[in-house]
């Protein structure tokens, strides 16, 4: 054996290594799922499942007669309302937001353009659960706890940084003459850039747009603190429904974290290429 | 089809002066060419007319109406740039019909103008292609197609060649010139390049550190240059230029080179000179030829010298040498064999040599 096919063989044992790291927990609730409490429990662990269920599934969704013990019927079509309505209506909100901020940043010279896009970045290096207090206390002086509203200005605040480092890097590379050519065209500046720099940075919108989602969806700190009820609850924070004061029903929780995981994974699939194009071609920036 | 003028218009960026209270008229259907090292304001002065720069200070005309307000929709003018700025998402096609689109112009009326556009320019068959799928060349055909389907009043073009390679270059510098016959339109038209400000102008405006040097048609600006600055642009090879001081010596003016050359000032500029004077004197390298191969001039003054380089052209032979220790480059039209090395009698005619004040930078 050469040495270069030596290198190749190790590289690809740590690949694989690395992988086995990362994906085990996520096979393992995957699988937890889908088996009954004493296959869960069972010490030493049953690696390969002996008999699978869906029945954590039909109790998620249609509320399943099966009485054992902690299997109190969680409302997982409310929370599934909630995250998908504070996801997307945040989702669009921190991109519309964001690529105007970001073309903003990209295009026109202000006073100060260097000190404030720093300080938008500096809001991404604050740690948000360090604001959950406040923000609690904001809110309940204002009645906005456990309403979809007060989680999506959390969410929005949240994204809208990160939406305009990403998309402020894709217009840069769109070049200036492209919308001064569609200005003497006979373009307004929004049509300018609605007709040409929009388009040409859908990627990048894309990506932004997908990463403000897939954030929203999955956070889970802040929201455990406004959310109170099924109002606002969302799936993470509907995790903790399964657990109870001495048990934790841990099929039920693992049945809602793949539903949790199923759309996201939907999500990223669709949109791999403009994700991949999006964060290597725009995201850094001349 | 509108003329354009220019009075007193500046620019400024931060405290820096890019153009100057410049003053221009630019008549109707003129091929008007603005030429000048990069810095120059040429590039902002263009950018004034289109509307894509703020006018500082002055007033731009075009037509009857002062757009100074304007925005470059509100111009009609087509641009060109550098780098052609084709919209990648769109095709050929769309890309020539966008401006008629957005103006709201009926489906059938803009494919009969993208099909005209189209045909003057030879690009039929590429119009179902991204701007991607075209070559360079082809590129530069659809930018100028996309500038004529407007119909506007005047166009505006931004160095549109120096993306191309030499021969391509030529090609469509030839192009634009017969587009022009074609389209009868004002043409206002940047480039740092003098042969194709010769080539292409009707007049040409010489810009230097965002003032006008000089304004005329390219046989003027080469015939009489106003500057030594304009001397020096225009022509290629470039014009020798030598420092000297005026004297006088036996009632005759004559010039001291740094080296210690003494040449007559020629007879026509005798009057206008002092003695002690800075002057730089100019001449073409065809006005210095090797007397073996040319016929001495009625008022011309001898000069022996070694032969440096030697670049032989076909049509013309550009020979290298030395003038004292400044090189300078001589012109033959016969196809005579030279060598480096070779000790040559070379005659300058006097009667082509330009004086230049050194002080003012004007002609004398």
């Amino acid at each position: 054996m050469t040495k270069k096919q030596i290198n190749n063989i190790l590289i690809w044992i740590s690949a694989i290594l690395l992988i086995v790291l990362i994906m085990t927990p996520g096979l393992w609730v995957v699988i937890t799922a889908f088996r009954p409490q004493v296959d869960i429990m069972a010490k030493p662990a049953v690696w390969i499942p002996r008999n699978l269920s869906f029945n954590q599934f039909e109790t998620m969704l249609f509320g399943g007669s099966e009485g054992s013990m902690g299997r109190s019927k969680v409302p997982v079509l409310s929370y599934l309302r909630n995250s998908l309505i504070i996801s997307l209506v945040s989702t669009f909100i921190a991109v519309l937001i964001g690529t105007l901020g970001g073309y903003a940043f990209a295009r026109h010279n202000f006073k100060g353009k260097n000190t404030y896009f720093f300080l938008v970045m500096l809001t991404r290096a604050i740690p948000g659960i360090s604001l959950s207090l406040p923000i609690f206390i904001l809110f309940s002086k204002i009645g906005i706890i456990d309403t979809h509203l007060g989680i999506i200005i959390v969410f929005v605040a949240l994204n809208v940084p990160f939406t305009i480092w990403l998309t402020d890097g894709f217009f840069r590379q769109i070049p200036r003459a492209m919308s001064e050519v569609a200005m003497t065209d006979g373009c307004t500046r929004l049509q300018a850039f609605w007709h040409i720099e929009l388009p040409l940075s859908k990627s990048g919108i894309a990506s932004a747009g997908i990463f403000a989602f897939l954030i929203s969806w999955n956070e889970f700190a802040i929201v455990s603190n406004l959310a109170r009820s099924t109002d606002s609850k969302t799936l993470t924070v509907g995790l903790m429904d399964f657990t109870s004061q001495f048990t934790i029903n841990w099929p039920g929780m693992c049945a809602l974290a793949v539903f949790i995981i199923i759309p996201a994974l939907i999500l990223t699939f669709m949109v791999q290429k403009h994700l991949v194009s999006g964060l290597t071609f725009g995201g850094v920036k001349g | 089809m509108a003329k354009v003028t220019l009075e007193k218009v500046s620019k400024f960026y931060g405290n820096v002066e890019a153009v100057k209270k410049i003053d221009l008229e630019i008549t109707d259907n003129e091929f008007l060419v603005l030429v000048g090292p990069s810095g120059c304001g040429k590039s902002s002065t263009l950018r004034m007319i289109a509307g894509l720069e703020e006018i500082d200070e002055g007033k731009i005309i075009i037509g009857e109406k002062t757009v100074n307000e304007l925005e470059p929709r509100e111009r009609n003018v087509s641009m060109v740039f550098q780098n052609y700025a084709l919209y990648p998402h769109m095709t050929v096609e769309e890309n020539l019909g966008f401006s008629l689109k957005i103006a709201g112009m009926q489906k059938n009326d803009i494919d009969k103008r993208v099909a005209e556009a189209a045909g003057i320019l030879d690009i039929d068959e590429f119009l179902q292609r991204k701007p991607a799928q075209l070559s360079g060349g082809q590129r530069q055909r659809v930018a100028m197609g996309r500038a004529i389907v407007r119909r506007p009043d005047v166009f505006l073009f931004d160095e549109p060649l120096s993306n191309l390679d030499a021969k391509l270059r030529n090609q469509m510098r030839t192009e634009i010139k017969r587009l022009h016959q074609k389209v009868k339109t004002t043409i206002v038209y940047v480039t740092h390049d003098q042969v194709e400000a010769m080539t292409l102008a009707d007049r040409i405006v010489i810009m230097k550190d965002g003032i006008i040097e000089q304004i005329g048609t390219p046989l003027e600006l080469f015939e009489t240059p106003a500057t030594k600055f304009v001397a020096t642009f225009i022509g290629s090879p470039s014009m020798n230029m030598i420092s000297s001081t005026i004297k006088k010596d036996q009632e005759k003016y004559i010039m001291i080179t740094e080296d210690g050359l003494n040449i007559p000032v020629p007879k026509s500029k005798q009057d206008v000179v002092k003695e002690g004077q800075k002057i730089s004197f100019g001449f073409r390298a065809e006005d210095i030829v090797p007397l073996k191969f040319g016929n001495k001039p009625s008022q011309s003054w001898g000069h022996k010298s070694k032969v440096n380089l030697s670049e032989p052209l076909g049509t013309e032979t550009l020979i290298f040498t030395n003038f004292g220790k400044i090189e300078i480059v001589s012109r033959m039209f016969t196809p005579e064999l030279v060598r480096a090395g070779d000790e040559l009698d070379f005659a300058l005619n006097l009667e082509r040599t330009y004086l230049f004040d050194d002080e003012t930078g004007k002609a004398l």
